[in-house]
């Protein structure tokens, strides 16, 4: 009975042991250690900035994260619930609302507060809550067509048109010259991206009455819903989702497709990942509106400060450090990442890329999201009814009421929060 | 009432208690806490303040109800169910007996070959299937093609998804109920089958006559885990369609993740688990009760 009597220095020396085992990665050397979560194309190239920092702070020490895009939002939220979220992350520009709305971030410093300098105003408008920054724009990204010049040209086009007719006609062209099995245009139908861009370029908002009702049953809306569902309709996008096509630079080679919807992370890829015989016939170009060169949504990273971390002065040390231009404008070389701060497009590494131009005109014409917290599921539910109506479930009419209905009951608690002062 | 009975029963209680604190700490107040959860809007507002939940009652039910997607995944689920379980013991009973069979040689190896889907991680096999069943470049429409028949989109129909994702299932558990119904045969009395086979009975009525009724109350409780199991299906269908396509693949307890880790509102999910867990248990009593109608006194 009394083989295994634990004393107090065996328990203590217990504790110590599974303490230095949990810590075991931080090995104590007396450097500040920063927990730094990154998302996919981000966290596999920032590891390539990082010494320069280390060098230039050699009492810091950053660890990168890295975490899929695919879950990066809910293991966000994760973390904040189970207390568990590093000192500072990559942050989607559109949950900026969101976390703010939880508490969870870190307003900028006064002393940061010149970082928020030299930024593009759509992005910055976005990380502005309640008069106050919560971010610090990292990258700036918007989407675009990356397409297949040779296969255009085949199809008798020199480029790619600017409204939607004109569009959907080069579509057709496309489909007749790429050849049996294959399409003009890759819609996943599980990503919202493409569809929301097409709505934002209409007149009406998506959002109404202080963001807190649905307005997909807009006429604007309900074209872009049309539209895009004409595309499935008359067979010039494949009715498949993203896990379905399970290499997207394969069969953009093979001209699977022509016109591939993506930001600039692309341009990495695409140099990377496509054959030498395919690089010279691609390229990007703007997105084609309703009526002329159309919208589309400022898209890109912030870098945040969570409220939770001890160690914020080293975090804003690091996002300093990421926010100087020449960083970025480096950045931008390795990722294809875009600056956010406008001087880092003065480097001749990014102003004399010939892929970076078409997306300069697309942020011009960027129309900013709504800011409530809501919207990533907001815009997964448009995507799902979206999806509904591809098949046939829904008229674009019915299913831009269907969208309201459910983000109207999204919407309830925002609503009541409003009522009751404790939201914006 | 003697003053020895009541120390014995101290005693007994004594001897009891850490098991029922213990059934009590991690059984009873998680549940009764998730029952009350359940009948609030706990979302990421109520997260970041207290101050914002509210007592909303049986709204949160009231609205799984009126919710076509909740409905969804529960015909997608019972789909599952009432495919799977008969597939997987149909399959598990036939490999078992298979093995069982005197004339089977190199058994051991059978044994693991038939085992090891089991234990192999279920994420890296879902991306193998995932492969498998790719519409262009699978093996699987390679070998329909190769014999003259079309091609099947596994994913990415709404029409197919299901039993696509069944057949990965059934691979992935059968060897598991294969370990016991292989168990259960060889304690079978070989002079059953000798008697049997004896009085004329040929292979198919020596399985109706003997092995069944042998084998009877090991085959309730695999149907029983079973349709627990196939009740809360999840991972396959996340790794391999995250749902898709069309919400084809979701099933309750994939709902349920989705509203309670994707979107954190952990009041109408743990509604959600509350009817799941009312369905399972439905379930279950009728399959015992079916049972002792069947078959007597098995259980």
């Amino acid at each position: 009975m009394t083989d295994f009597a634990p004393d107090r220095r065996t328990a203590l020396g217990l504790l110590a042991g599974a303490g230095a085992a949990l810590s075991g990665c931080g090995r104590n050397d007396g450097r500040t250690v920063l927990q730094f979560w990154a998302m996919g194309n981000e966290a596999t190239n920032v590891g390539q900035i990082l010494p320069e920092f280390e060098r230039r702070n050699p009492d810091i020490r950053v660890v990168v994260q890295a975490q899929p895009w695919t879950s990066a939002h809910q293991k966000l939220l994760t973390a904040y619930a189970g207390a568990s979220l590093p000192d500072l992350s990559q942050v989607g520009n559109t949950w900026i609302g969101e976390l703010t709305a939880i508490g969870a971030l870190s307003p900028v410093p006064a002393e940061a507060a010149d970082l928020q300098t030299d930024q593009f105003g759509a992005v910055l408008g976005t990380m502005m809550i309640d008069g106050k920054a919560m971010a610090t724009p990292w990258y700036v990204d918007t989407r675009l067509l990356f397409y297949r010049s040779d296969i255009l040209a085949k199809a008798g086009y020199d480029a790619v048109p600017q409204d939607w007719a004109e569009w959907k006609k080069s579509m057709h062209a496309i489909k007749r010259a790429a050849g049996e099995g294959n399409y003009a245009i890759l819609l996943p139908v599980n990503e919202f991206e493409q569809l929301q861009t097409l709505g934002l370029q209409g007149d009406d908002a998506l959002l109404r009455d202080n963001e807190t009702r649905g307005n997909f049953a807009s006429p604007s809306f309900v074209e872009a819903l049309a539209f895009y569902k004409s595309l499935f309709d008359e067979g010039l996008a494949p009715l498949a989702s993203s896990t379905q096509i399970s290499n997207v630079w394969t069969e953009f080679g093979r001209g699977y497709f022509s016109y591939y919807f993506s930001g600039p992370w692309t341009i990495g890829d695409m140099k990377a990942k496509l054959q030498p015989a395919i690089q010279p016939h691609w390229t990007t170009a703007g997105v084609p509106g309703p009526r002329g060169p159309g919208a589309s949504a400022p898209g890109g990273s912030s870098l945040a400060v969570f409220k939770s971390s001890d160690k914020q002065a080293a975090a804003w040390k690091l996002i300093r450090y990421l926010s100087e231009p020449e960083v970025q404008a480096r950045f931008n070389v390795i990722t294809g990442d875009l600056p956010a701060r406008q001087s880092g497009w003065n480097a001749p590494q990014v102003a004399n890329d010939p892929y970076i131009a078409a997306f300069k005109g697309q942020l011009s014409r960027a129309k900013p999201l709504p800011k409530a917290p809501e919207w990533e599921r907001i815009s997964a539910e448009m995507q799902i009814v979206a999806e509904r109506m591809v098949r046939g479930e829904f008229t674009p009419a019915a299913a831009g009421r269907e969208i309201n209905r459910r983000v109207d009951r999204l919407l309830e608690k925002r609503r009541w929060m409003i009522e009751q002062g404790r939201a914006v | 009432m003697s003053s020895t009975v009541t120390a014995r029963e101290r005693a007994a209680w004594g001897f009891v208690a850490p098991a029922l604190i213990a059934i009590a700490v991690f059984f009873a107040v998680p549940v009764i806490a998730a029952l009350l959860l359940s009948l609030t809007d706990f979302d990421i507002y109520a997260l970041a303040d207290l101050k914002n939940l509210r007592f909303v009652g049986l709204q949160n039910y009231e609205r799984l109800l009126t919710n076509p997607l909740f409905w969804g995944a529960m015909k997608n689920t019972l789909w599952f169910s009432v495919l799977g379980v008969p597939l997987a013991i149909a399959a598990s009973l036939f490999a078992a007996v298979i093995l069982n069979a005197r004339t089977v040689r190199w058994r051991p190896i059978w044994r693991v070959v038939f085992f090891a889907p089991y234990v192999t991680t279920l994420v890296a096999t879902a991306v193998l299937w995932n492969y498998m069943l790719h519409t262009k470049y699978g093996v699987i429409n390679w070998i329909l093609t190769s014999v003259g028949l079309p091609a099947v989109d596994w994913l990415g129909s709404p029409a197919t998804s299901v039993p696509a994702i069944l057949m990965f299932v059934v691979w992935k558990i059968f060897g598991y109920n294969m370990l016991i119904f292989l168990a259960v045969l060889q304690t079978v009395p070989d002079d059953l089958y000798e008697a049997a086979r004896i009085d004329g009975a040929g292979p198919w009525k020596q399985f109706r006559h003997v092995t069944l009724p042998a084998i009877a109350p090991t085959l309730l409780l695999v149907s029983i885990i079973s349709v627990a199991g196939f009740f809360q299906l999840f991972a396959e269908p996340y790794v391999m369609t995250q749902g898709g396509p069309a919400q084809s693949t979701v099933t309750v307890l994939y709902f349920m993740y989705e509203e309670g880790f994707k979107w954190w509102n952990l009041g109408s999910a743990s509604a959600v688990a509350f009817i799941l867990f009312l369905c399972i248990f439905a379930v279950t009593m009728v399959q015992l009760w079916a049972s002792r109608k069947l078959g007597g006194d098995h259980t």
